[in-house]
């Protein structure tokens, strides 16, 4: 610790902090731009002066950088020194020549940063009487707007999307007054992370292009703390809306998780909750019909069927244990394809009972070596690859660490670190977009991609199972592998259910538990596809076959399917029989899908955007999402639909559920490994002075008048029996529980960067900790028993190809398909193949081929992956095209045309 | 040795016909015997005392001690280290090194090989100014010759000693100059400054330990190691050692270029070897160093061109090269010219200097356009106190503020009259 004396009040600070974020964690309010808590610190917008003195004596002092410069003990600094007041707001009125002064028509205005920094500085006339200089804005894509005539040049977004996001396609061009941030030429920002752009960009340069369409001011927008579901890593976000409509949606802090920045997927997904293709009512056989003659007929079909209930990855908590008390434990199935299955099963079994904990996104970035066995992790847990893109400093930390560069001094540590990285091994099916960072990238058939990990579990302690034929290279391999793991001080092995491959993820396992029986502190991130993926896998049900063959052998003829397409989690042929003997089929869904065609009873669901529940993300972490709007008319939650099902047959212990909160308890009384599942947030009946917390912001307008077409009287704000959140501006928002802050608002701090006045220090935990609860408690104490199964070598197949699961960020994810930003990105289906491979066949990019794949045949055209090894191919999952397929397969491949048509 | 070999070491052997000084004439003018004795009968540390010891100061115009600030290089640990010239000669109104690049660029090449010897650094790169394409030619046949003859490659001298020396051309900024810039615009990045601490010595190139020195530093090494450092310091007639090449632009009878004992007055350079001011022309003022530096006025010619007693005098030495200021020519226009050059040259990093200096030639250009406001001195003068040191991230606003703040004191009065008649005098 250091103590400093600030405009003569002495502060205890940690020593070597650097003085902006010692300032900002005391409370003070110092302006800035070009820092960013997790960018550190550059020095190029000198708006964070502050004066220094050498001694109390000194009254003279110097000003200084206070994001450049060192807390020291016994450093008396001012920030209410005239000359460094003066100098501040000088930095504004230099920044203001060029700004256009917009405020009224910019997307930013009410929530900008640059707004917030002028009246802190004081600076109001305007004494520049000069030609502004313009720019030619850019087209960027479909997520983000760009008017570079707002730009004050402050380099956080070029440094967010290339040093921090590894992003190629965006950059700082020109020189002087006319440095332009974008593109070379127009065109959509590859990055998967480029909507942080909207939060990093400190005014209204680059904007948020949906919410722009549909706009609405900070303070006129509802907002609820949520978590993403268009992933299982489970960040944190806060959705926006007005007027029964979503407008966007933004990073809500976790420091354990998401930090600051989210994924495009889940940035711009929320769109299917809005589509006009939405289940809006009950339907019967595709037609409109009532609530009470839905129910009606329900209650006749419930009172003879023999029924089964199949649950949801993408549900939550709640909903699936309202469908497993409706049809029974032993009736209720989990939803989930064959493999990924028996894959979660394994990964909970991973994670509660070897002694390798799961990691935190927080502590993924923090690793010092990083092992990713199978796992594309761009497209599928895209936060956790910005993660290991930040754990690659680690050496370079280390490097400043020795030349004593603060860490925080970012522009300086990079110049010192250059290309040096930390050891991370990547070994996938084909190049992911995290391969830059990498030390050694490893193409191979998922059974080779086992056995890598199995001979690095056996490398790193001999008393693992052996590899049986293993290659000198790769046991070569295994050995530089296992020596960075076992030299690191944080080694973290990561894989997941990406490549369907129980072997790839028992070698990832077997590796980490080497390390900790080598006495190393050893994490596993283990990647789960949904939302609940792992919440449903501890609540645990039957499998999709178990459910299949209930209905083959007549022992059940209804169906229940709870905001499930069952074409993608099995054979298309395979789902047609089973529906085709049913003689009911219902289904609770929002989104549209093909089982949801096939329903002859369609209950619509709330999607997270009008319901409440619980999620339990891939580290074993059950978080609360909250609604945002209440349900129209006819939708409610899924839990509802089935409570009101489950009073349709008189069933009385769930016919008593009134609220989210009954629902909640009865599945933590339930269910024991789901006990702390209440104390993911506050329940219903929690109040801040008494009051619920409003999801108005206290400036909301238009109340009298939104309505004004309908009514000229204030409806009165419908009301929220689940949540202790309220559907209005009245109540109280002081001192919230961290699971439930609405919207991230303070006095003098308007935009995002408001969370700085939320949390212990900047950059640092929420004041009342990481929301959510772990169900799984990580570090099982002493040794576990390697996972022996061993996969023999990948032998390619003469005219037959192992077809591979590839992923795309954009069209692999169910809902977020249906968002419209999001539409315009989605993969086209193809089958990857080798060029070595292609051309022999006499295959040229985009000539048509015929794939025969179990009961299937597809015809699509090849794109050539240089990545992939020799006798595999890939198929990107989760396409209309591909739904359903078992992958990873052997499949023909025949020629259709040579040349692309 | 000859006579102007020993009073004016630098220049003294440059052929007057305007072409190269090449080996065999190096070689008959002493070069290449400093590096002999250096490799051969002295250590790194022995150089670094010697240069210490002669008052060699950086001629790039910051003046630092050069032998100190190779002292600041951490101990040497077998890793990479590199010795990066800056001859990025940007500044305007100086040509001194292009005068030493062109004439005798065997001289720089043995500076090179005896401070990177001195330094222990096994790379030397030359990053020059893009335009100096004479100077690139030269030295690339100078690097040839030398490279043939043993004192640049492997084992030079049969020491065992290895100094690789690449030439780059500079793809043309003024903050290039900027010794940070320089190395990261060397790595093929945009050239921006660093920040300091770490300083170069510590993490510069490529992140390794590095030292930049200017051109003319460079070639006195030899000198002092040839010659020892007491003869280098009695070339002086001032506090700092050696000589000094300075420059003289603007409206004078010979404008050009001298090597003189450092110390030299303003008025022996202006009138014995400048000519003097041009018939029908009297001199107003004078920036002593270059663009950035502060006027000097006509009643301080007798002050030593040495770094400290420019800077006694209110300004400093800088390059060395003075630029006139003439009567006949509009000081606010010869100010708007300087400001355009410095507020086009940012880089665009910091604020007070992308966004301050361009506001500056904006109200230059409107007061000398005759649209001035008696405001527009005041910001002016705000301009020149918020952009000083310190407050901007490298030393080119400061730099860029020098010929402002202090043509605002002396020639106030030309100001006041531009903004009263609304009009620029000078002008017809």
């Amino acid at each position: 610790m250091a103590s400093v004396t600030i405009d003569g009040r002495s502060y205890d600070v940690e020593a070597g902090d650097n003085l902006l974020h010692a300032c900002l964690s005391l409370g003070f309010d110092l302006p800035y731009f070009c820092w960013h808590p997790a960018m550190g610190s550059v020095g190029a917008c000198r708006q964070c002066a502050v004066k220094v003195f050498r001694s109390p004596e000194d009254h003279k002092g110097r000003l200084v950088m206070a994001c450049m410069t060192p807390a020291t003990d016994g450093l008396h600094l001012s920030l209410d020194d005239p000359e460094a007041r003066a100098f501040r707001a000088s930095v504004i009125e230099w920044l203001m020549t060029n700004h256009p002064h917009d405020c009224p028509v910019c997307p930013e205005g009410g929530e900008c940063h640059l707004q917030d920094m002028t009246v802190m500085t004081g600076h109001v006339h305007r004494r520049y009487r000069f030609r502004k200089r313009t720019f030619r804005n850019q087209y960027l894509g479909p997520f983000i707007a760009q008017e570079m005539n707002r730009c004050i040049a402050c380099y956080r977004c070029v440094r967010f999307y290339r040093d921090y996001a590894g992003g190629q396609d965006f950059d700082v061009f020109a020189s002087h007054r006319y440095v332009f941030f974008g593109r070379s030429a127009d065109g959509v920002l590859e990055n998967e992370f480029s909507g942080n752009l909207a939060e990093v960009c400190p005014t209204g340069v680059f904007t948020d292009k949906p919410l722009g369409r549909e706009y609405a001011r900070k303070w006129d927008m509802a907002g609820s703390p949520s978590i993403c579901v268009h992933c299982g890593l489970g960040c944190n976000v806060t959705v926006n809306a007005r007027a029964g409509r979503l407008r966007r949606l933004l990073n809500r802090y976790h420091h354990e998780i998401n930090g600051y920045f989210l994924c495009d997927r889940g940035r711009f997904g929320y769109g299917f909750a809005d589509q006009p293709e939405r289940f809006r009512q009950p339907l019967r056989r595709g037609q409109p019909a009532s609530r009470a003659e839905t129910l009606e007929h329900l209650k006749d079909v419930l009172a003879k069927a023999k029924i089964i209930g199949i649950g949801s990855p993408r549900a939550s908590l709640e909903a699936n244990f309202a469908l497993r008390q409706l049809v029974g434990p032993d009736r209720f199935h989990l939803g989930l394809a064959a493999d990924q299955h028996r894959l979660v099963s394994l990964i909970i079994d991973v994670l509660q009972k070897g002694p390798a904990p799961a990691a935190t996104l927080a502590e993924a970035e923090a690793a010092d070596a990083v092992l990713v066995l199978g796992e594309d992790l761009p497209n599928t847990a895209p936060r956790l690859a910005l993660a290991l893109r930040q754990a690659s400093r680690q050496k370079g930390f280390a490097i400043a660490d020795r030349l004593e560069i603060p860490r925080w001094l970012d522009i300086s540590v990079r110049d010192a670190v250059q290309e040096e990285r930390s050891p991370i091994y990547i070994a996938t099916a084909d190049a992911t977009r995290l391969d830059d960072v990498a030390s050694g990238v490893y193409r191979l058939a998922d059974g080779e991609v086992a056995r890598l990990g199995f001979a690095v579990a056996q490398a790193v302690d001999g008393d693992g199972p052996r590899v049986p034929d293993a290659s000198p290279d790769l046991a070569a391999l295994a050995q530089v592998i296992a020596l960075a793991l076992c030299e690191a001080k944080r080694p973290l092995v990561v894989s997941g259910t990406g490549s369907a491959s129980q072997a790839v993820v028992e070698a990832a396992a077997n590796v980490a538990w080497a390390l900790c029986h080598r006495g190393r502190e050893a994490r596993l991130s283990m990647v789960v596809p949904e939302c609940d993926s792992l919440g449903l896998g501890l609540m645990g049900g039957g499998s999709l076959a178990d459910a299949f063959q209930a209905v083959e052998a007549g022992a059940a003829d209804t169906l229940i399917v709870l905001e499930n397409d069952l074409y993608r989690r099995a054979e298309r042929t395979a789902v047609e029989h089973c529906l085709d003997q049913l003689r009911h089929l219902v289904v609770l869904d929002h989104t549209p899908h093909r089982t949801a065609a096939r329903a002859e009873v369609l209950l619509p669901a709330a999607s997270f955007a009008e319901g409440d529940g619980t999620l339990v993300n891939n580290e074993g972490r059950a978080q609360r999402f909250f609604s945002v709007r209440p349900p129209p008319a006819d939708i409610q939650e899924s839990w509802r639909w089935l409570r009101d099902l489950a009073a349709l047959r008189g069933d009385p212990s769930v016919t008593a559920w009134q609220r989210l909160d009954d629902v909640t308890a009865a599945c933590a009384a339930a269910l024991p490994v789901l006990a702390g599942i209440t104390e993911a947030a506050p329940g219903a009946d929690f109040r801040v002075d008494g009051a619920k917390i409003p999801r108005q912001p206290p400036r909301y307008s238009g109340r009298t008048a939104m309505h004004a077409d309908q009514t000229i009287r204030e409806p009165k704000p419908a009301d929220d029996p689940d949540t202790p959140l309220s559907y209005s501006m009245e109540g109280s928002a002081v001192a919230l529980p961290p699971s439930a802050i609405p919207y991230f608002w303070a006095p003098a701090w308007n935009s995002v960067q408001a969370v700085n006045k939320f949390q212990q220090e900047v950059g640092g935990l929420l004041r009342g900790g990481p929301p959510g609860v772990r169900l799984i408690h990580p570090g099982h104490p002493g040794r576990r028993s390697y996972l022996p199964e061993i996969p023999r070598p990948f032998t390619p197949r003469r005219g037959r190809w192992w077809i591979q699961p590839l992923h795309a960020l954009f069209g692999s994810e169910e809902l977020s398909r249906h968002s419209p930003p999001i539409a315009e990105r989605l993969a086209t289906p193809s089958l990857a193949l080798p060029p070595t491979d292609a051309a022999r066949l006499g295959l040229a990019e985009g000539a048509l081929v015929e794939l025969r794949l179990g009961s299937e045949t597809l015809r699509l055209p090849v794109s050539l992956h240089p990545a992939l090894a020799a006798g595999t191919g890939g198929l990107t999952a989760g396409l209309p095209e591909t739904l359903g397929l078992p992958l990873p397969a052997w499949a023909e491949v025949r020629a259709v045309s040579e040349t692309p048509p | 040795m000859t006579d102007t070999a020993d009073t004016r070491p630098l220049t003294g052997a440059i052929p007057s016909d305007g072409s190269a000084l090449g080996l065999a004439g190096y070689h008959r003018s002493g070069g290449y015997e400093g590096a002999a004795k250096a490799l051969r009968e002295m250590t790194p540390d022995g150089i670094r005392d010697e240069v210490t010891k002669a008052g060699l100061r950086g001629r790039g115009g910051a003046g630092f001690s050069t032998g100190r600030k190779w002292g600041f290089l951490p101990r040497q640990d077998g890793g990479q280290r590199y010795l990066v010239v800056n001859g990025d000669e940007m500044e305007p109104g100086t040509f001194k090194d292009r005068v030493l690049l062109e004439g005798n660029p065997h001289q720089l090449i043995e500076g090179m090989v005896i401070s990177a010897f001195a330094i222990q650094a096994s790379q030397a790169i030359i990053f020059l100014r893009g335009e100096y394409t004479l100077a690139a030619q030269r030295l690339a046949v100078a690097l040839a010759e030398a490279t043939d003859a043993g004192f640049v490659g492997g084992n030079l001298l049969g020491t065992g000693y290895d100094l690789e020396i690449q030439l780059h051309s500079s793809a043309g900024r003024y903050i290039c100059g900027e010794e940070t810039a320089l190395l990261t615009s060397l790595e093929g990045k945009r050239a921006i400054p660093r920040a300091k601490p770490p300083f170069p010595q510590t993490s510069g190139l490529w992140g390794c330990p590095t030292v930049v020195n200017n051109v003319e530093t460079l070639c006195n090494v030899p000198h002092i190691v040839r010659n020892g450092s007491a003869w280098y310091r009695s070339l002086s007639c001032g506090e700092d050692g050696g000589t000094k090449i300075y420059g003289v632009s603007g409206r004078v009878k010979r404008p050009g270029a001298w090597e003189l004992p450092m110390g030299t007055t303003v008025r022996e350079i202006l009138e014995e070897h400048a000519g003097g001011m041009q018939d029908g022309y009297r001199l107003r003022g004078l920036l002593p160093g270059g663009a950035s530096t502060e006027f000097l006025t006509a009643d301080q010619l007798d002050v030593a061109m040495d770094f400290g007693s420019v800077e006694k005098a209110g300004s400093r030495l800088g390059t060395g090269t003075m630029i006139i200021l003439d009567d006949r020519t509009c000081p606010v226009g010869m100010l708007l010219n300087l400001e355009h050059f410095f507020a086009q040259e940012s880089c665009g990093w910091c604020t007070p200097c992308r966004d301050g200096l361009p506001w500056i030639e904006r109200m230059l250009e409107a007061i000398e356009n005759g649209e001035g406001r008696p405001e527009d001195l005041d910001l002016l003068a705000m301009h020149v106190d918020l952009l000083g040191p310190g407050k901007t991230f490298c030393a080119l606003a400061p730099g860029a503020m020098e010929p402002l703040g202090s043509g605002l004191k002396h020639f106030r009065a030309d100001f006041e009259r531009h903004i009263a008649e609304g009009r620029c005098p000078w002008r017809q």
